[in-house]
């Protein structure tokens, strides 16, 4: 036996945050010159800023009492709601008096809160599945599979509107139901085949020699590698859940306060959507802001698939 | 005069992170009913020599500069439509897994029909007639024109490649590595095949190979080339047995044999060169145990060591066989 | 120079089930990928298995490894009974003792873990807990397999790598956790010449270093040549000749073999090959005929060979075994 060298190392996770980095540097570079992906970040971080802004508003210089986004109303304007534009009322007021910029600010909250959790739990729940099913195969992966077929034929909509007459639906629910729901349906099935193309390496066989077990190599071979694409996925599932939601507010089908969703239901509750052109202020914002948001969460999604599809790259 | 006359021949791709200067400086020469070998390891540029040859390059490849005279006339500054003339009945080409290029959809005979009629001005039924003809040359059983890719053996679909490629009668064919996906024995039947045919047509051939034993079987010349540069040519017998560039030497001793005395194989130490920013002077001088000062300031000349032995080296090494360092 | 006997393989055989198309068809085809195959490596032995794609190396290398459950046969380590090892602490103890190296080195190492996670893998699923001690034990395996110095491959990514040091990579996985026994599958069969050597060298070295043996699956012969001091040859599932390296393959005396040596290229213009006997196209083992799976294409066969099972391996010479009629 040759004599051991001693080698002196740096501590571990010192080195892994500069891979880490260095890593991240390389792949924002590619996301950067994607052009369209930092065109949705800027959009997102400008909603970001404009939901800030709101409660920094509230306790500067705007009313409480007039422009709460929900108790608020304002009496200078009795008999004049729904209020065009005005110095007071840069987007105008509901027909009930609300100010409209109000609520569009206060929702941007709830609709980020909903759009990611429910992407986040849709894209855990489709990653654990779909790699889960591509290791083992057989029973598990034939149940999973029907499943998700069953999921994408189910009436979707028609299943909420049944739930929400049974549980109240807030926010949070919504968010729940819509991330199992999209968990178990389709992305599991693209997640499974991403998956299914990793587990023919034959790293896997080496990992399985070495004597890992099922759990070891989901973990460590599996999942890393089915990441970028579930994180791409994720973003195409906060357009999705920003989606829903504003069609089932619309439909008042939910037990919310605000959303942008409910604003356009407020102005078609009190008849004022039929009026086509006169009260755009009561349907343009809220629909301006969800197309907005959605779109951004795509472009970001898009410009991520250019990291992650290495065959997209322009040369 | 040579049918195929390369000269300076320089090849570059560009990309983002800058020239990769894939064929530099190439010159040689092939004779009618000659072949010549083309032998060195992946990435050295030996299928771009090839595609330079057929100007089958990706819009990112540029010839800078040199010439390709084939049968009097230089291709290089030749425009598209004139050089598809060429293509195929002047020059032709066996693609590296050309047989996964078959489509899997129609009739292998009807494929080579369809290429035939590109050419050359047949009826349905003369074509037929003549790939009959070339699949009895390519030692396959006419018959089997009607049947599809599927249906046949991994050497069957080269041999009908060969015999697309022969569809022509060309004077010229290239052939990049068209046996390196197939199993000895079967290797050995197209080599047979592609040499006997060869010499019936009196067709002269480029054969490209990583495998210098199978360059050995097919050439009357060889051509060495590493990291974009032919770096030594000579007839095969000397390149074999009186080498003097010491990467051939390094191959030769680095190649294993199942004749002959058993030696121990001696490896070269080192990687080859990124073609994106290759080393000054003399390309292989980081890896050549002769270097000297002027290896690494200065590009060796390709010169005419003796008759019919060219070599690019600054210290070519003489005393001739293969290197006995173990 | 054979010590005691290390790994011993009887009647191994593996069959594949091939898919039909047909549904309701209850009738079902069997690829025999790996038919009766028996041999035995020694200790520090390197044991070659050559031949053609498909005829069942690579599988017979896996079912060592236990990639794969044979369909009956058994295989002896040291005595101990390999098959029945399910699970546990014999398993784990298993999966320690014997390793393997596989063809391809782009696709072997995981893209996203870094070379020292891919080398302290092993470690870390056997159990070794301390940070200190799998950095210690990678270093120095990288060190042994000539990637130097090892700090600097360590926190590097396979695409960053060249192919022969991938293998590199690749071998000392392999070799980490000290295995007696490891299956090289082809792992030369990818890389440059002027690199292979230097690859073929290094398992040499190691055999001597580590006190390993060798399953060495190649297509190769003259690499084979190189690296094995026996030689098992495959056609079609079944071992049709054994022997000392030299002597298999200066003189082969199965009809295969003969073939199989004739037909390898010579790097010497002057040499001038024996013509290759065979006839016809290598074809699938599904559902073999009983007797001899090599008569459709051999040169010697007669009606006796028709009406006779597939031959057995008699000892032709000392330690020389061929499995023909003819001889």
């Amino acid at each position: 036996m040759m004599d051991r060298t001693t080698y002196k190392f740096e501590p571990l996770w010192k080195i892994r945050l500069r891979l880490f980095a260095r890593s991240f540097r390389k792949n924002w570079g590619l996301f950067w010159e994607s052009r369209i992906g930092p065109l949705g970040l800027f959009i997102i971080l400008g909603f970001a800023l404009f939901m800030a802004a709101h409660p920094i508003l509230m306790s500067t210089i705007w009313d409480p009492k007039v422009y709460d986004p929900i108790m608020g109303f304002d009496p200078k304007l009795v008999g004049q709601h729904p209020a065009p534009p005005s110095w007071a009322h840069p987007l105008g007021t509901d027909p009930i008096g609300r100010d409209i910029l109000s609520q569009l600010m206060w929702s941007t909250r709830s609709e980020f809160a909903l759009g990611i959790t429910a992407a986040v739990i849709t894209v855990t729940i489709g990653t654990l599945i779909g790699s889960v099913c591509a290791y083992f195969g057989g029973l598990i992966d034939m149940f999973f599979m029907r499943l998700a077929d069953l999921v994408m034929l189910f009436p979707f909509f028609a299943l909420l509107i049944v739930m929400q007459s049974i549980i109240p639906m807030d926010l949070f629910k919504l968010a729940l139901i819509m991330g199992g729901l999209g968990g178990f349906g389709a992305i599991t099935i693209v997640l499974k085949s991403q998956a299914l193309t990793v587990k023919v390496k034959p790293y896997i066989e080496a990992a399985k020699v070495a004597g890992g077990g099922a759990f070891h190599i989901i973990r460590n071979h599996i999942i890393p590698n089915i990441l970028p694409i579930s994180f791409l996925y994720m973003m195409f599932n906060v357009t999705s859940a920003i989606f829903s939601e504003a069609a089932l507010s619309f439909f008042g089908l939910l037990d919310i306060r605000m959303s942008w969703g409910i604003m356009l239901n407020t102005a078609q509750d009190a008849g004022y959507l039929g009026a086509f052109g006169y009260y755009w202020w009561l349907w343009a914002p809220p629909g301006a802001a969800i197309t907005l948001l959605c779109f951004a969460f795509y472009l970001v999604g898009r410009g991520l698939d250019e990291i992650v599809n290495p065959r997209l790259r322009k040369r | 005069m040579a049918l195929l006359d390369v000269g300076h021949l320089t090849m570059h791709y560009t990309t983002k992170m800058g020239d990769v200067h894939a064929v530099d400086d190439v010159s040689f020469e092939i004779d009618a009913g000659e072949a010549i070998g083309l032998v060195g390891e992946s990435g050295c540029g030996k299928t771009s020599v090839a595609m330079s040859l057929m100007k089958l390059l990706p819009d990112n490849a540029r010839i800078l500069g040199g010439k390709i005279v084939f049968d009097g006339l230089d291709l290089v500054p030749l425009p598209e439509d004139e050089v598809r003339k060429i293509r195929w009945k002047g020059i032709s080409m066996v693609f590296q897994a050309a047989m996964n290029s078959l489509n899997p959809v129609y009739r292998v005979g009807d494929q080579i029909i369809e290429a035939i009629q590109q050419h050359l001005p047949l009826s349905i039924e003369e074509a037929r007639a003549k790939v009959a003809k070339l699949y009895t040359l390519v030692g396959m059983d006419p018959k089997l024109m009607d049947r599809y890719p599927h249906e046949y053996s991994g050497g069957m679909k080269q041999r009908a490649v060969i015999a697309m490629a022969l569809a022509c009668d060309p004077k010229m064919i290239i052939a990049d590595e068209p046996t390196t996906a197939l199993d000895v024995i079967v290797q050995d039947r197209i080599l047979h095949r592609i040499d006997e045919i060869r010499k019936e047509l009196n067709m002269a051939m480029m054969y490209i190979s990583h495998d210098i034993a199978v360059i050995a079987e097919v050439s009357d010349v060889i051509g060495v080339m590493y990291a974009g540069r032919l770096v030594e040519l000579a007839d095969t017998v000397t390149i074999f047995k009186r080498p003097v560039h010491p990467y051939t030497i390094a191959l030769m001793s680095a190649f294993p044999s199942i004749k002959g005395e058993k030696r121990p194989l001696v490896h070269l130490p080192g990687e080859p060169p990124d073609l994106l920013n290759p080393p000054q002077g003399c390309r292989f001088h980081p890896r050549c145990r002769y270097a000297t000062a002027v290896c690494q300031e200065q590009v060796p000349q390709y010169r005419e060591l003796e008759p019919g032995h060219y070599v690019a080296c600054w210290n070519p090494q003489r005393k001739g066989g293969v290197d006995a360092r173990a | 120079m054979p010590g005691r006997e290390l790994l011993g393989v009887e009647g191994l055989t593996k069959y594949f089930p091939v898919k039909k198309r047909l549904f309701l068809s209850r009738a079902r085809s069997f690829i025999h990928a790996v038919d009766d195959v028996t041999f035995t490596v020694h200790e520090g032995e390197i044991f070659g298995l050559v031949g053609e794609s498909g005829c069942g190396k690579t599988t017979t290398g896996k079912l060592l490894v236990k990639l794969y459950e044979p369909t009956c046969g058994s295989i002896h380590l040291d005595g101990q009974d390999v098959i029945q090892i399910r699970r546990g602490a014999r398993l784990r103890e298993f999966r320690r003792r014997v390793q393997m190296i596989f063809q391809d080195p782009y696709e072997s190492l995981n893209p996203r873990m870094t070379i020292f996670d891919i080398v302290a893998e092993p470690l870390a699923v056997q159990g070794v807990r301390s940070l200190v001690e799998r950095e210690e034990r990678v270093a120095d395996m990288l060190s042994k397999v000539g990637l130097t110095p090892p700090e600097t491959f360590m926190f590097r990514y396979p695409h960053e790598l060249s192919g022969g040091q991938r293998q590199r990579v690749a071998i000392a996985r392999a070799m980490v956790l000290g295995p007696e026994f490891v299956v090289a599958d082809e792992p030369t069969s990818m890389l440059d010449v002027s690199i292979r050597a230097g690859v073929m060298k290094l398992l040499l070295e190691l055999r001597e270093v580590l006190n390993v043996s060798y399953l060495y699956i190649t297509h190769d012969l003259a690499v084979a040549r190189y690296m094995c001091d026996r030689l098992a040859v495959m056609y079609l599932g079944k071992v049709v000749e054994v022997g000392p390296t030299e002597e298999v393959i200066q003189e082969p005396l199965h009809p295969y073999t003969r073939a199989l040596i004739a037909a390898v290229p010579v790097p010497d213009p002057t040499y001038r090959r024996e013509p290759v006997e065979i006839k016809g196209d290598i074809s699938a083992p599904i559902d073999p005929p009983s007797y001899c799976r090599f008569l459709p294409r051999c040169p010697i066969g007669d009606v006796t060979c028709e009406s006779s099972p597939h031959p057995s391996l008699k000892e032709v010479r000392a330690g020389h075994f061929v499995a023909c009629h003819r001889l």
